[in-house]
């Protein structure tokens, strides 16, 4: 009997007992006619000592012809069968003169279920070369533009179908903005205060650190009250909400999308666009001013905790001096700005779920990039800002 | 219970053995003490109305579901078992053809019917292509390892579903509605294919299904369940049920004859 070394990989092959065995025995010389009669069982598990102990048969022993006697054969399964068939497809190329025999019923079977020349069938389609350098530029390219247009053709449409909501506002879905403020806006408000809470005590300490070499230390309320209210407020808040809802608007409307319920909501004539996004948009920007608010109150009330019990501020000149440095411009600027980072975070990710096509793997693809390019766009926009209302002044 | 005519290995020890199976979800019971053995190498059909609880036995029968009581022995081994070994041994005994393919979109179907393959075995890449090849001619799908599913029609994805299930080739292969949501022709195709692989490699096979047409090509035996009785209230040749049965449900259901029709006498 043939003894095996398989190493096993799982536990199935580990377990010594169910590691199946198999014998050849040989009569016949060299350059006779052989008789292989095979015995035991070939299956997954020795299909590879199998093929090793077939392995150069036709060149060691240069057979006239040869005879396989399947007789004591217990059980073979499709691979090994396979390998019983790869072995006479062998002896057919060098045409020497192959049969089996004694063959059960069972093995026949088996075999017939293999078609010979579906193994040597041309793949329908060749496996995809990495792309040339050249390619890869120019393909990267043409998605990009594809992807702005397809953003813009999205922004138009979108905003049509607000203008055609403000006009009718009957057609709006108030239940459904309504949720969606809850979503986006009540049920952030935890990690949004958390956040914020912690975002103005770091800024006040690190930059209290500085500025104490400076003997300027009183500075820190404004400094934690205008990085706040100008920047990391609108920014801070745009990126949550990005992250929390705008992924799933993208997530939603994508699943929808796979099941065929966005083309449901066409046949049966409703506007997808209008039908899905608008609440979704309405409601970020309602909600998003408001946490853009809130998350600035948070992050200042971080900077006074730190300024009043570690700085040794009073409460009174902190409070002063933030009321001294933020102007209703700024604030008002900022608030504008996070209506527009609504637009482009609900916009975005409605439009990523749109994108959608075919299975589960396509949403987790349009999901991530309903946060990435929400992200990408609201630097840019905040950046346009910031030079604006530089010149505005 | 009606009478029933011979089926292959009857009287074999059984391949699957349900045993007293109360099953069901939350605070519903679905199945109530039901009894069943599948012997090996027949084609077993289970048939009912939607909801009797067909989908509720096979995940049963698979080890998805927990149950409320009883056991499921596939080949002598609890199908609920907490033994890794012997969860291993299982998971390669049974294969599961899933109603529309279930085969993961972000790979090609070579690399679906690889993949148990790859984790269940020691064997070589090329030997496991060499392996995927013949799954795929087996299934008419020869040429296609490189596609993606979702490039292919709904009932290539069955077949494809059918050849990563048999990819280790298991002693059962269960099959969730082969034939639902497709035309005819295919629907037969996919029944012959059905038989010659059973017929072939002598698999035993359990079949959900509710198509009459299909049910008569390629049952050896049918059990009917039914939602009231909460579990098996048929079982036998389905010709001999269509012809015999006296029990109107089971009656009803093979001559397409809706209960309600026959009491409004048109």
């Amino acid at each position: 009997m043939e003894k095996l070394t398989i190493e096993g990989l799982t536990a199935v092959a580990e377990d010594t007992e169910s590691i199946p065995e198999f014998a050849i025995g040989l009569e016949g010389v060299k350059g006779k006619p052989i008789r292989l009669s095979i015995s035991g069982r070939i299956e997954l598990d020795n299909l590879l000592s199998f093929r090793s102990e077939l392995e150069n048969f036709f060149e060691r022993m240069v057979p006239a012809s040869i005879t396989l006697d399947l007789a004591g054969l217990e059980y073979v399964d499709s691979a090994g069968a396979l390998a019983l068939i790869d072995f006479k497809s062998e002896a057919k190329e060098l045409e020497i003169p192959f049969n089996f025999e004694n063959a059960s019923k069972k093995i026949k079977g088996v075999m017939s279920l293999i078609d010979p020349e579906a193994l040597t069938l041309a793949s329908r389609r060749p496996e995809e070369r990495p792309p040339g350098f050249f390619i890869l530029v120019g393909e990267t390219a043409r998605l990009l533009w594809k992807d702005f247009y397809n953003l813009q053709s999205f922004l138009g449409d979108l905003l049509y179908a607000l203008a055609y909501c403000l006009r009718h506002p009957h057609t709006l879905r108030w239940g459904d903005i309504l949720l969606y403020m809850t979503r986006s806006g009540v049920e952030a408000l935890p990690i949004l205060s958390m956040m914020s809470l912690g975002t103005g005590a770091v800024i006040a300490f690190m930059s209290a650190l500085q500025l104490k070499q400076l003997g300027a230390i009183e500075y820190v309320a404004p400094l934690v009250a205008i990085a706040v209210v100008k920047e990391l407020g609108p920014l801070l808040t745009a990126i949550l909400v990005s992250g929390r809802s705008g992924s799933a608007f993208a997530a939603e409307i994508g699943t929808m999308k796979v099941k065929e319920e966005v083309d449901a909501l066409s046949t049966m004539g409703f506007e997808p666009v209008r039908f899905l996004s608008v609440p979704k948009v309405l409601a970020s920007i309602i909600v998003l001013p408001l946490l853009t608010l809130y998350s600035m109150f948070f992050c200042i009330a971080g900077g006074f905790l730190v300024g009043v019990y570690l700085l040794d501020l009073t409460a009174f000149s902190y409070i002063d001096q933030t009321m001294k440095n933020v102007t209703l411009f700024d604030l008002v600027a900022s608030l504008i700005k996070s209506v527009v980072f609504a637009v482009v975070v609900a916009g975005v990710g409605c439009q990523r779920g749109f994108e959608v096509r075919g299975g589960a793997e396509a949403v987790g693809t349009m999901t991530t990039s309903a946060v990435v390019t929400s992200l990408f766009i609201i630097v840019m926009i905040d950046g346009a800002f910031a030079i604006v209302l530089h010149y505005i002044r | 219970m009606v009478a029933e005519k011979r089926f292959p290995n009857q009287g074999e020890k059984p391949v699957i053995v349900v045993d007293r199976l109360t099953a069901g979800y939350g605070e519903n019971i679905i199945l109530e003490d039901v009894q069943l053995e599948v012997y090996p190498g027949e084609i077993l059909v289970i048939v009912g109305g939607s909801g009797c609880g067909k989908s509720t036995l096979m995940k049963q029968m698979i080890g998805l579901n927990l149950p409320f009581s009883g056991k499921v022995l596939v080949n002598g081994i609890n199908v609920h078992t907490e033994d890794e070994t012997e969860r291993g041994k299982l998971r390669r005994e049974i294969g599961v053809a899933f109603q529309a393919g279930a085969l993961f979109g972000s790979m090609t179907l070579g690399e679906n019917v690889a993949l148990p393959l790859q984790e269940y075995t020691n064997l070589p890449e090329d030997e496991i292509n060499r392996i995927v090849r013949m799954k795929l001619g087996m299934v008419n799908l020869a040429g296609y390892e490189n596609y993606l599913p979702d490039e292919l029609s709904g009932g290539m994805q069955k077949r494809a579903g059918l050849a990563r299930a048999m990819a280790l080739d298991p002693m059962v292969l269960f099959f969730d509605e082969p034939s639902a949501g497709l035309d005819p022709v295919t629907a037969v195709e996919l029944d012959i294919l059905i038989k010659s692989i059973n017929a072939g490699m002598e698999i035993t096979m359990v079949v959900i299904t509710h198509e009459l047409q299909s049910i008569f090509n390629i049952a050896h035996r049918v059990i009917m369940l039914d939602k009231e009785a909460r579990g098996v209230i048929a079982a036998g040749d389905p010709r001999y049920l269509k012809e015999q049965a006296q029990d109107p449900r089971v009656h009803n259901f093979f001559n397409r004859l809706p209960a309600r029709l026959k009491e409004r006498n048109f």
